[in-house]
């Protein structure tokens, strides 16, 4: 019999994940309150214990030894927390920030109970125990000084009844609210409640009873618990849900027979909050989402891209038809059709697309740890602002974007930011600020990674390179700043520690730089000495589909990504001047550098010099014209990867098939220009003009 | 043996567990409730033979989903299984007390859920097809 548990590993893997990002997202919330010294919402310590719970239930069901026992111990000391045992503090927060490292790590094995992890696991647990608690046993149990129905004790969990407890040796008062709630809205009614009660009370429990109830109705009796008297808190829900009545509190001794309370039997029915179809409503699902696989979404939308080519090959043949008057009228209508069939199409896509999408507020939560971590091990004082958290990216470029970021992140923080000595000496605030903010600008998705700290020395980086042989003294004299700032994506130039300390900057951002430009994306930097630096990511919004310019360019066909591209106009040879080695026309009044396609390929021969284009491209802040033979017109393309013979050429992204057998290769936009603009090519070409 | 269980847990992983353990082996229709409110209305509009809860969730709880089943006319034939990570708990003790037929403690093996829905169907005349 098959094991059951290998078809929904995916499952729980992607539900592990889920909880250890909410735990990290609660955890940050926590450090702030803490700092900030405000009041620890007890919710949000419940959420916290709530995530590590159920990861503790699932890891021990899908064999995550590891997992399941640092969730166990975590989970005992939440309760501890929870329940007043052991209080928030620094050395409480580091065990507890280390432990979304170490699930994530843990939850990445190939074998989740690999013996190796055992003793790294075990130090960790053995941190958690070294968190003192104060049992302060008080006298008596609280619960017995009200006079609560054992119905209603009856079916608290063990959990439910703690916290019922803590509120009462915390001086909460108990109250009742007994209302009938419509079952199909009753998740929306519910969550009005709660937001209701939120701030001068906590729910304990709902309790369902049949009393009152119907096939549509249901009666809940809320348990909750609050500081605040009754008249209040009843004016404060103003009668929305009938009204609330405080548990009285018993006058007898416990040991006396419980005097059972009645409940009054009027129930107030509770309207729904928002109108609803009432007939298909009532097997809504509570949680409106699905979790997908990406792999089936890339599947999707392959078969758009093949629609739009089916698309293609219908357009050409009514093309033929064109100017044949007999066929006129069922052209028209074709043509018609046709762009329906389009906008529906494109409707699809956007829908697909829209799907992959994901908030890069993801990737924010976890620099956020890193931030603090950073900060703390650099005894600096980091703030952290973040705008844009909101701004949505493909999914899979998330994935891909983590690595990099924090890599910028902690560099940020490790050679930008000054000790809070040095910020004081040269008069800035003590704390200095690392910002991330994203914005999306056209198809692109713009990331910015900001510190106000020392910022960088162009001069030094320039004479790191030279002394590491990676350039002439002679060429380097004649950098711009800014191509002395750019030396700093050079292979071999950042990565030693010598160098870091003079840059201001840390190790590999060569690699960093890598792994932008293989997602389609450009890093450029801009830096002043004394003031700080930003490092600012380029980022197509999706990999999936793009819409491309197709191109000829020596009887070959390209296809150019049409976000890259900004305009096409007609070349005229005689415009061409040569400034610097390089060639360049003026478009409105501005000097435009260009590049010869067939040139830059080494093709020879057929270029055909009349009737040719500039395609101008515009990449980040940087604009540079591909002069091309012809422009064919726009289609969407499915990028393919290119084969392993291919996979090493730069300059292409992929390969993609135009429907009428024929394949034309994609241009890598932003490798083109990083080449021409300030890659190891450029500085070749300088160094043979010096 | 075709039957039609209901998973109340708020934890995707588990309900997908079930849902596979079940259908895999018994042609079980099963359906799925991530909240006791979700719970609530599929148990008032079906009778289910198998109910399968998870005492620990937000809001409602498993026990409550239990004291709820004992007094709706529609679940008088389901058998209970109460889903909690200690069996010998209070959680436990009170569930019996409202009229759970049988305990999975989490972690729990494909098989155990198997064998122990096998045995309760077994042990009953009327289960409703």
């Amino acid at each position: 019999m098959s094991d059951p548990r290998d078809n929904v590993q995916q499952e729980f893997l992607a539900e592990a994940q889920e909880l250890v990002e909410a735990l990290s997202r609660d955890l940050l919330l926590l450090d702030e309150a803490h700092h900030r010294k405000d009041r620890i919402d007890p919710a949000l310590i419940n959420e916290i214990f709530r995530s590590v719970h159920t990861l503790k239930g699932i890891a021990g069901m899908f064999g995550y030894k590891h997992v399941g026992a640092v969730a166990h111990a975590l989970e005992d000391l939440l309760d501890d927390l929870r329940l007043g045992r052991t209080s928030v503090g620094s050395q409480l927060l580091d065990v507890l920030f280390d432990s979304v490292e170490r699930f994530q790590r843990l939850l990445a094995l190939e074998d989740p109970e690999s013996p190796e992890e055992e003793a790294g696991v075990q130090a960790y647990l053995a941190a958690i125990r070294s968190i003192g608690t104060e049992t302060s046993e008080e006298e008596g149990d609280p619960l017995d000084k009200y006079a609560i129905e054992p119905a209603v004790l009856s079916v608290l969990t063990e959990y439910e009844e703690h916290r019922l407890r803590a509120c009462i040796r915390a001086g909460l008062r108990l109250y009742r609210l007994r209302a009938a709630f419509d079952l199909t809205a009753i998740d929306d009614s519910i969550e009005t409640l709660r937001d209701v009660a939120s701030n001068d009370a906590e729910i304990i429990t709902y309790l369902p009873s049949m009393e009152g109830g119907n096939d549509d109705t249901i009666e809940l009796v809320v348990l909750i618990a609050s500081p605040v008297p009754e008249e209040q808190l009843n004016a404060h829900f103003e009668g929305r849900y009938g009204t609330i009545e405080a548990i009285e509190e018993r006058t007898h001794l416990p040991t006396l027979p419980p005097r059972l309370t009645s409940i009054p039997s009027a129930a107030i029915r509770m309207e729904p909050q928002a109108e609803e179809d009432p007939g298909q409503a009532s097997l809504r699902s509570v949680a409106n989402s699905v979790r997908v696989d990406i792999r089936k979404l890339d599947h999707l939308m392959n078969v758009v891209g093949e629609l739009a080519l089916i698309r293609s090959a219908v357009n050409r043949i009514v093309d033929r038809f064109k100017g044949e008057s007999m066929h006129r009228r069922s052209l028209m209508d074709l043509d018609r059709i046709g762009r329906g069939f389009e906008r529906q199409l494109s409707e699809l896509r956007s829908g697909i697309l829209d799907v992959r999408m994901v908030p890069l507020g993801q990737v924010f939560d976890k620099l956020a740890r890193i931030v603090r971590q950073a900060a703390r091990e650099h005894d600096k004082q980091v703030r952290l602002v973040v705008t844009g958290a909101s701004t949505e990216i493909d999914k899979l470029i998330v994935e891909e974007l983590t690595d990099p970021l924090m890599h910028l992140v902690r560099n940020a923080i490790d050679h930008g930011i000054e000790s809070a000595e040095a910020r004081t000496q040269v008069a800035k605030s003590p704390e200095g600020t690392v910002a991330l903010n994203a914005y999306q600008k056209g198809s692109n998705v713009v990331i910015e990674v900001e510190d106000d700290g020392a910022g960088m020395n162009a001069h030094q980086l320039r004479e790191a390179a030279v002394s590491r042989g990676l350039l002439s003294a002679d060429v380097s004299h004649e950098l711009t700043r800014q191509e002395m700032l750019n030396l700093v994506f050079m292979p071999g130039l950042s990565t030693s520690s010598e160098i870091t300390g003079l840059s201001g900057r840390g190790v590999g951002m060569d690699v960093v730089k890598t792994n932008i430009l293989r997602m389609g994306g450009m890093i450029s930097i801009a830096s002043e000495q004394g003031t700080g630096t930003k490092i600012t990511v380029t980022l197509p919004i999706t990999l999936a589909i793009i819409r491309a310019l197709i191109v000829t360019v020596a009887s070959r066909t390209f296809a150019l990504p049409i976000t890259a591209v900004r305009e096409a106009i007609p070349y005229v040879p005689e415009d061409v001047r040569t400034i610097q080695g390089r060639e360049v026309i003026t478009l409105r009044g501005e000097t435009l550098a260009i590049c010869d396609l067939a040139r830059l390929f080494g093709f020879r021969g057929s270029t055909s010099k009349a009737g040719r284009f500039v395609v101008v491209g515009s990449m980040g802040n940087r604009e540079l014209g591909f002069v091309v033979d012809d422009l064919i017109g726009q289609e969407d393309v499915i990028i393919k990867a290119l084969g392993k013979s291919l996979a090493s050429v730069r300059g292409f992204a992929g390969a993609t098939d135009l429907g009428d057998q024929k394949v034309a290769l994609v241009l890598d936009a932003p490798t083109l220009f990083t080449e021409y603009f300030d890659g190891p090519d450029a500085l070749r070409s300088l160094e043979t003009r010096a | 043996m075709a039957f039609h269980a209901l998973i109340v847990d708020d934890s995707s992983a588990v309900r997908a567990f079930v849902r596979a353990s079940l259908e895999d082996a018994d042609f079980a229709r099963v359906q799925e409730a991530e909240t006791g409110f979700e719970a609530l209305r599929l148990l008032a509009a079906n009778a289910f033979d198998v109910v399968i809860v998870d005492v620990n969730m937000p809001d409602i709880n498993g026990l409550e989903l239990l004291a709820f089943m004992k007094k709706s006319p529609r679940q008088q034939g389901a058998r209970k299984i109460l889903i909690s990570t200690q069996v010998d708990g209070l959680d436990a003790k009170r569930g019996t007390e409202l009229g759970a037929d049988a305990f999975l403690q989490k972690p729990f093996e494909v098989d155990e859920l198997r064998e122990l829905i096998r045995g309760l169907l077994g042990s009953t005349e009327g289960v409703s097809l």
